[in-house]
């Protein structure tokens, strides 16, 4: 999760106050850190990690020399041609800095770089909003079956059968866990799908006979809701939560009107609450015309326990990168399916999956209500094959026991963090709690610097600062794949955190003490930015 | 803090000096940690008081610079494209665009030093 | 359930700590009647073997085994299994996006040398970590432009991949974006002449494809003269990434939008792939995306980070230069580990053994069809006009286990009986033969005003 800060007024000062823990620069060891170091490590952090030797490995520019080669192509079974001949001034002579090196050494040099990440694989992943679940294995392996992996897009659809059987079933059973009526798979992402999204309900008041001017986002949103907005020619109005931090009924009443398109809501929102009123905010929405839009950001909160469409939504994107099991890989790739209730499916993007007379599958493109393609081809296929298998894999059963444990495991973390951290909301908690650094602040340490020693006993970092409406956020999302010896061990850790702050806050601004590399200089990165490797000259 | 007497000040932490050179204030510069970029108008751009004009960024905040009065701009510090830290440096003196102003009357109601002074400690307060 | 880590007693002492009596109590906060009180209508939960199997089923209803001479904007390359061995590592496979850069240098230093090597084959300074796909990275580069130049036209050339076209027009129509289509000359190449007639003040890109959607090789320098002429920048899409190992970058070119699928990707029924944006360095604070940057930590120490994030969404909102957040990584890390693979010399013998097989294909078929647009250079797609209806001829192929080029009618109906054929590196003499073989008997046989096309085989 990103570190959030809108862009603001000079006057909102207090907002950027530390936010920059992490911008070094302003950052000196006090004390000499390795004794300090030493003292420490000693002291807390034995239970889940100790150190390890880690290798050194510089760019692969860095390794090239000219002649060695990891690659060997057959021989040609055609004529030679002549490259000048055919391509004439088009021709390219040079690939200038492009690397040769020789196959053990990639191997080297991807496993030594692979070594300095932290992963789900290894340990706990508390981002809170961005589901970091276990990426099961035999999803990774049937996406790869030949026949899969190799169907080529615009192969016929006679000879797409498989492909196609597995696009309506994960249709099917999405729109069975969302309560919705049809799907769009196309969308890469979760932003992706708040644009097709989007795009849907402009397309709808467009029907209707005027788009409309804007669109309602909370406080609490997510940046991507109103970068989406943007995108599709909305202006955005903020909504602010109430002191549960909910959507205030009563300002959303005030604020509807027959401007407004849509609300987008986050359900759970990004606190991790269940907007309890959200069967009286659809009825306000509809009741103006207006439609709800729900953020499926947070579903690892509702499979199996209760359907968005039930509750009033016409719309949702999902993340099958979060709820579904399909694996981050450092940053994706994701996939946003859009469901809708019935009355935008005219609009869902083209082509959409039909059964047809003869039984078979097949793609329909005559669809003259659609806001037309969101990307080339149908989707992030090898994505639909992973979140299919973990369907699969779980059954209903097995969906409403990993939503149940996920909440279980929030929950846990929550009573056992509660009087350590400062909890801004006290509302229910469920399947992510919100802290605040408020109490550690009186001492100079932010959520980053919590965050930065977090890493040093094994842990990847929360979400810091986010969402805007928390100063000093810390969301925690442990989902369902922790056991309770984990949960335990984190629960330790920041409760021995909250120590140090109290001992030595220097030292925990001076964290991380234990990775390869300490806190970057991000202020030199920003304003000189160097984004690509060169020569010396 | 004492702020130079030379100038006006607003609440958005601008200041503007009476040869139209418009700037943010050190305590905003101070607020926002270390600036990485600023991004400014071209000359000839007029200005509305109170509108924004430009925006200051550092690692991880946007921020939205306002005119403090009406005007066009006349020049623009071209050095603070490549060394925006001069901004940390002595935001006082790191000017970024001067413009003819409009009206000096719209002057009048902007902040001395010392009423800024006091607002910012005011602010502080809260 | 398998992947669940607790016994019952674990979760029993856990409500017990929490202070609950049982997990429903935790969802009380959502309204009773919204509670689902049944089991969701999916399939039965089943064990590892089960799945494995259903989707091999699926996988053989999909044509597995057969070869094929579709491109199209998705192709078909080797792919080195070193790949697959390292994408598979969990410590890339299961991380995040790398916020925390101390506690992800592996992620950040390979995105590092991932811009580094496709800012180097494009021609561009700089490139972003991954957009979605070509298409949709195409659509941003046209906004990226707009808020660049300030104006508010595009000009596009009707060889861009029309479902690239199509993915644009969605996107501009609510940016308030009018488009104009610019047609093609018999030499397959933009019409430049309607290209000067359709560029204006007002106009804040154009756009083309090189190799374009019929794989001819566009002349970029005549078509960013055009463009500059007027202030309009010059975007230039690539859908076939191998062709840049022999094929001039569109060095004249202000932003590059590419699709790396060619670039160890597997085909996988259309995605995910690997949209890039290249650019030119003054106009880096527009780009939409992630960049890593190169810095040092407190004692000197080289390091990377994510930077420049001011731009994006999660700083500006609704002024972000973009909504995306999730990108492509870990399909830009095989598409790293394939560029790294191949590097200075393999990418240019692999480009080379492209443009053999299919100068090799299109004199073979021209001997018996008409090869369409042979006058300007092309790389490794073709068009085939024949006198049958090209699904026809298709579905004799497939009988011989060969897939068939891609019938163009649907997308350029002007072209009647033409189809796209591509060949690379893993086209076979023999297949070439074959295909060639069969496309000829029926041009001597086929009645062609009583040739109906196979129903199913759109
Ligand atoms: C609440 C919320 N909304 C939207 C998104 C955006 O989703 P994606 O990154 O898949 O585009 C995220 C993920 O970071 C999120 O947490």
């Amino acid at each position: 999760m990103p570190q959030l800060l809108g862009d603001r007024r000079l006057s909102d000062l207090q907002w950027h106050r530390r936010m920059d823990g992490a911008a070094a620069g302003n950052h000196r060891s006090r004390t000499n850190g390795k004794t300090l170091t030493d003292k420490y490590f000693m002291k807390h952090m034995t239970r889940k990690a100790t150190r390890h030797i880690s290798q050194n490995e510089g760019l692969i520019f860095e390794k090239s020399s000219p002649g060695k080669a990891a690659w060997k192509l057959p021989p040609l079974d055609v004529p030679e041609v002549d490259t000048s001949k055919l391509l004439g001034k088009q021709e390219r002579k040079d690939l200038g800095t492009m690397p040769e090196v020789s196959e053990i050494e990639i191997i080297r040099h991807f496993t030594r770089l692979s070594t300095w990440n932290y992963a789900i694989d290894l340990g706990m992943f508390p981002l809170g909003s961005c589901t970091m679940k276990y990426n099961p294995r035999v999803n990774e392996f049937v996406s790869r079956v030949e026949g899969l992996a190799n169907g080529h897009p615009y192969q016929p659809e006679k000879i797409s059968q498989g492909a196609l059987h597995i696009l309506k079933t994960l249709s099917d059973c999405l729109i069975e866990i969302t309560g919705m009526d049809a799907i769009t798979l196309q969308p890469a992402a979760g932003a992706h799908g708040e644009l097709t999204g989007l795009l849907m309900v402009r397309a709808y008041h467009h029907s209707k006979g005027h788009p409309r001017k804007k669109i309602l986002i909370p406080d609490s949103a997510h940046g991507t809701n109103p970068a989406t907005a943007a995108m599709v020619g909305y202006a955005v109005e903020n909504l602010k939560s109430n002191e549960s931090g909910m959507v205030d009924v009563a300002a959303l009443a005030a604020q509807m009107n027959e401007d407004v398109a849509a609300l987008m809501v986050t359900n759970p929102n990004t606190l991790g609450v269940f907007e309890h009123d959200i069967h009286e905010i659809a009825e306000i929405m509809h009741a103006k015309g207006g439609l709800l839009y729900m953020d499926g950001a947070n579903m690892n909160a509702l499979v199996g326990k209760a359907r968005p469409g039930d509750f009033g939504v016409d719309v949702m994107h999902l993340n099958l990168h979060k709820t579904f099991s399909t694996p981050h890989g450092g940053g994706g790739p994701g996939s946003g399916p859009v469901a809708v209730k019935r009355i935008l499916e005219p609009f869902l993007p083209k082509p959409v999956v039909v059964s047809k007379a003869d039984g078979t599958l097949g793609f329909d493109y005559n669809r003259p209500q659609s806001v037309g393609r969101v990307r080339a081809f149908y989707g992030n296929f090898g994505m639909f094959v992973r979140a299919l298998a973990y369907i699969f894999a779980n059954g209903p059963d097995g969906l409403r026991q990993t939503t149940e444990d996920a909440v279980l495991n929030a929950n846990y973390i929550r009573k056992g963090l509660e009087g350590t951290y400062d909890l801004p909301y006290s509302t229910r908690s469920m399947h992510e709690v919100v802290f605040s650094d408020k109490v550690q602040a009186k001492k100079g340490v932010r959520t980053m610097d919590i965050a930065k020693r977090l890493i040093d006993y094994g842990f990847h970092p929360y979400t810091t600062a986010f969402p805007l409406i928390v100063s000093g956020a810390m969301m925690i999302e442990p989902t369902e794949s922790e056991p309770k010896e984990e949960l335990d061990l984190f629960i330790e850790a920041m409760k021995s955190i909250a120590a140090e702050v109290e001992e030595d806050p220097q030292f925990v601004l001076d964290s991380p003490h234990n990775t390869r590399i300490s806190r970057l200089d991000e202020v030199a990165a920003a304003r000189k930015p160097v984004l690509r490797w060169k020569p010396e000259a | 803090m004492s702020y130079p007497t030379d100038r006006k000040y607003t609440k958005e932490h601008e200041w503007i000096s009476s040869d139209g050179k418009v700037g943010i204030t050190t305590h905003a510069q101070d607020s926002l940690g270390d600036i990485v970029f600023v991004e400014l108008p071209k000359v000839g751009t007029e200005l509305t008081a109170g509108k924004t004009f430009g925006t200051v960024e550092s690692v991880k905040a946007v921020s939205d610079l306002y005119a403090p009065a009406s005007g066009t701009v006349t020049e623009v510090n071209g050095e603070l494209a490549t060394s925006p830290e001069n901004v940390n440096k002595d935001a006082h003196a790191a000017w970024m665009v001067k413009i003819a102003v409009k009206d000096p009357a719209e002057l009048n109601v902007l902040l001395s030093a010392a009423d800024y002074e006091k607002f910012v400690s005011e602010e502080a307060g809260h | 359930m398998r992947y669940l880590p607790k016994s019952p007693t674990d979760r029993e002492a856990m409500l017990k700590a929490i202070g609950v009596k049982s997990i429903d109590d935790l969802f009380s906060p959502i309204p009773e009647k919204y509670r689902l009180d049944r089991d969701l209508a999916v399939p039965r939960q089943m064990a590892e073997s089960e799945i494995v199997d259903w989707f091999k089923q699926r996988a053989k209803e999909n044509g597995d085994g057969l070869t094929s001479f579709l491109g199209a904007g998705a192709y078909s390359h080797y792919r080195p299994v070193v790949i697959d061995a390292l994408v598979q590592r969990g410590e890339f496979l299961t991380s995040y996006t790398p916020y925390q850069a101390e506690y992800a240098q592996g992620t950040l230093q390979a995105i590092f040398e991932f811009q580094t090597m496709v800012a180097e084959l494009t021609g561009m300074d700089l490139a972003n970590a991954s957009m979605y796909d070509g298409s949709t990275g195409a659509a941003e580069a046209v906004m990226m432009a707009v808020r660049i130049t300030g104006k508010h036209h595009a000009v596009i050339a009707r060889t861009l991949h029309p479902e690239y076209r199509e993915v644009i027009e969605t996107y501009a129509t609510h940016q308030g974006i009018p488009l104009t289509t610019i047609a093609y000359r018999d030499s397959g190449r933009i019409d430049l002449g309607a290209l000067e007639a359709a560029v204006g003040e007002y106009t804040a890109c154009v756009l083309i494809q090189s190799p374009n959607f019929f794989g001819t090789i566009e002349d970029v320098e005549a078509v960013a003269e055009i463009a500059h002429k007027r202030g309009a920048l010059l975007i230039v899409s690539i859908a076939e990434a191998v062709s840049l190992g022999i094929v001039e970058p569109p060095r004249a070119a202000d932003i590059v939008a590419m699709e790396a699928q060619s670039f160890g990707v597997p085909l996988g029924f259309g995605g995910p792939y690997c949209g890039v944006m290249a650019t030119k360095e003054k106009f880096v604070r527009q780009m939409p995306g992630r960049l890593a940057g190169q810095t040092t930590d407190k004692n000197g120490k080289r390091g990377f980070v994510l930077t420049l994030a001011t731009r994006e969404q999660h700083i500006r909102r609704e002024k972000a230069t973009s909504n995306i957040c999730t990108n492509q990584a870990l399909v830009a890390l095989m598409v790293n580990i394939f560029m790294t693979i191949y590097g200075k010399v393999g990418l240019r013998e692999l480009a080379k053994q492209n443009l053999a097989k299919t100068a090799y294909a299109a004199a073979q078929f021209g001997r018996h069809a008409n090869v369409l647009f042979s006058v300007a250079p092309r790389f490794n797609e073709f068009v085939v006009e024949t006198t049958e209806e090209p699904h026809a001829i298709n579905s004799r192929l497939l009988g011989h286990k060969i897939v068939g080029g891609l019938p163009l009618k649907k997308f350029y109906p002007e072209l009647g009986n033409a189809a796209l054929w591509c060949c690379t590196e893993l086209t076979t003499r023999s297949m070439i033969d074959t295909a060639v073989g069969l496309v000829a008997d029926s041009e001597r046989s086929v009645d062609v005003k009583e040739a109906e096309p196979a129903e199913a085989l759109r």
